[in-house]
């Protein structure tokens, strides 16, 4: 499939709409804990590598088949989201925020020294299995069980919760249960898009998943409209052309990006989507009123 | 058996003593009132019957068992509904959403459960969105039900917590100051309602209000509390012509 596809499209082209679609699956997760469920996290690139490395060892290493291996690094992800999700029970935005970049931060200090990891040197010739098909078909399964589960009973919960803690008790919502939840769920995604990054590239190495990345992720989901699946996934694809557009502009580009940032922030403080969910466009197109 | 006794209530914050052995029992199917003045208290008793605190003495029991130590998530699926003094909606979801997520208390669909679509979810899904089509003609806001809450006004917003507070099939209601910035017509329109719910959902109701007129007129019994003791509790008649709440509370207000 990718060998027929890059016949007829720009390899360049390719590899940006696979990254566009790793994004997207990294960014949904990241959606799930501080969009939906107002959860600040700022380390989200940290699942990331965990995903990644934890996979790549397992199909170099350990000859592991690359599903098996996928579905590994997201659960090992998904396992220290728990973890990480533990003390949102009692912290609350910048705490929360500050305990989740340490994480990251300690994640990436330990890769630097973890042997087989390869240290600072990082993992070269991992198998380049993720095709246009595995991200792509990837992306509509998250897609589609995103959207189903926020607007299921659980789902709404999790809105509930990001608006108002005290209220969604008196709702009979287990706050502390759903928000840990949230952080496994989001983290098992960003494992995911970890591994499926680190199975295009060949190559990963500690840097890759900085502190910046971990800002990049949030400035998708913040950019598109917190907590809406299109907000995020058009602020994912935003996001992954821009600085690709900025190459002319060579070493202004982290300058025009940030303007650029600022600017759309002004203009729609809320992201481009706002909280756009299905039934604002129900309202809109005029189809809620025979329900 | 009364469907609420408080034994021995009181509750201090730091030095203060913000209610001092407070003793009640509501009978099932009444509207019992709570008055007096700002500052008394009447908002920390909800807030301990409804778990958001755990009182430093006394216990209160619901259906004859002891709900002191339970979060308030766990109250509110025993049956005990409330509204909040200054509305607690959830601002940026829909009106219909906000009373869809006042049932989950009463639901039980997870996760996998929903995210799948499997039978349990789908079952109750469309019992609640029947529910919520009910309540939401119920307090007047069909039409807006795709509108975000905070869009509303403010007696719309009010009549929307009470409509999210019934989601929850409750067997008690608190209602905080439910008339506070509503207009006269507004507060006759509310008095109906209540007193609908009361008969057609067999509710016990328990009111904190500063409005006299309206606590007189819809209360069967009212307790009064001052500087967060109990200086009366009784039928409002007797109320209203009691001495001690009289120099306390009316006086003051007359
Ligand atoms: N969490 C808290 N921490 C410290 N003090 C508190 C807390 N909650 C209430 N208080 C104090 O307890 C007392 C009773 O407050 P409460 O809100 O219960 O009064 P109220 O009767 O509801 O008054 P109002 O009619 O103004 O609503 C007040 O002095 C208040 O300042
Ligand atoms: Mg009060």
């Amino acid at each position: 499939m990718d060998a027929v596809l890059s016949q007829y499209i720009d390899p360049y082209f390719l590899r940006i709409i696979l990254i566009i679609g790793i994004n997207i699956i990294l960014a949904l997760g990241l959606n799930l804990i501080t969009g939906v469920t107002g959860q600040l996290s700022m380390g989200h690139a940290g699942f990331m590598s965990l995903g990644a490395y934890t996979s790549a060892i397992l199909t170099m290493n350990y000859g592991v088949a690359f599903p098996t291996a996928l579905l590994g690094g997201s659960l090992v992800a998904a396992l220290f989201g728990f973890f990480i999700g533990l003390p949102t029970l009692r912290l609350q935005g910048d705490y929360l925020a500050m305990v989740t970049i340490g994480f990251a931060e300690i994640i990436r200090v330990f890769f630097l020294n973890f042997e087989p990891g390869g240290k600072a040197v990082g993992l070269s010739g991992i198998p380049q299995e993720t095709t246009f098909l595995t991200v792509w078909g990837l992306v509509a399964v998250a897609v589609f069980l995103n959207a189903r589960l926020l607007s299921s009973r659980t789902g709404r919960a999790f809105y509930a919760i990001r608006e108002d803690e005290i209220a969604a008790e008196s709702c009979g919502v287990n706050t502390t249960r759903l928000k840990v939840t949230a952080f496994v769920l989001g983290s098992f995604l960003g494992g995911l898009g970890g591994g499926l990054y680190a199975h295009y590239m060949f190559y990963i190495d500690p840097q890759v998943f900085n502190f910046t990345k971990s800002i990049e992720l949030l400035n998708m989901v913040v950019l598109g409209g917190m907590g809406s699946i299109p907000g995020t996934i058009l602020g994912a694809v935003l996001l992954t052309i821009l600085p690709e557009l900025l190459r002319v502009v060579a070493e202004y580009r982290l300058m025009f990006y940030g303007a650029l940032l600022v600017i759309l922030m002004i203009f729609r403080p809320n992201g481009l989507l706002g909280d756009v969910r299905i039934y604002d466009l129900k309202k809109r197109w005029g189809l809620g009123k025979n329900k | 058996m009364p469907i609420l006794e408080l034994k021995g209530i009181s509750q201090e914050f730091g030095g203060l003593r913000a209610l001092d052995s407070i003793d009640m029992a509501i009978e099932t199917g009444e509207i019992f009132g709570i008055i007096g003045p700002n500052g008394a208290g009447k908002t920390t008793l909800f807030n301990i019957i409804t778990g958001i605190y755990e009182p430093t003495q006394g216990e209160v029991i619901f259906n004859g068992g002891n709900i002191n130590r339970l979060p308030a998530y766990q109250v509110a699926r025993q049956g005990i509904a409330r509204t909040y003094q200054n509305i607690r909606l959830f601002k940026k979801l829909s009106v219909l959403d906000n009373i869809r997520v006042g049932r989950y208390g009463v639901t039980k669909n997870g996760i996998f459960s929903g995210m799948l679509g499997l039978p349990l979810a789908r079952r109750e899904e469309s019992q609640t969105m029947a529910e919520a089509m009910r309540l939401l003609e119920l307090v007047g806001l069909y039409d807006r039900r795709w509108e975000y809450a905070d869009s509303l006004a403010y007696g719309e917003q009010r009549r929307l917590e009470i409509a999210r507070a019934l989601a929850l099939n409750p067997t008690l209601l608190l209602l905080d100051e439910p008339a506070a910035g509503m207009n006269s017509s507004e507060k006759v329109e509310l008095v109906s309602l209540i007193r609908r719910i009361r008969e057609e959902m067999e509710l016990t109701i328990l009111l904190v209000e500063h409005d006299m007129n309206l606590v007189m007129n819809i209360c069967d019994r009212i307790a009064v509390l001052d500087y967060g003791r109990r200086i009366a509790l009784d039928t409002p008649i007797r109320v209203k012509n009691d001495a001690a709440v009289i120099q306390s509370y009316l006086g003051v207000e007359a």
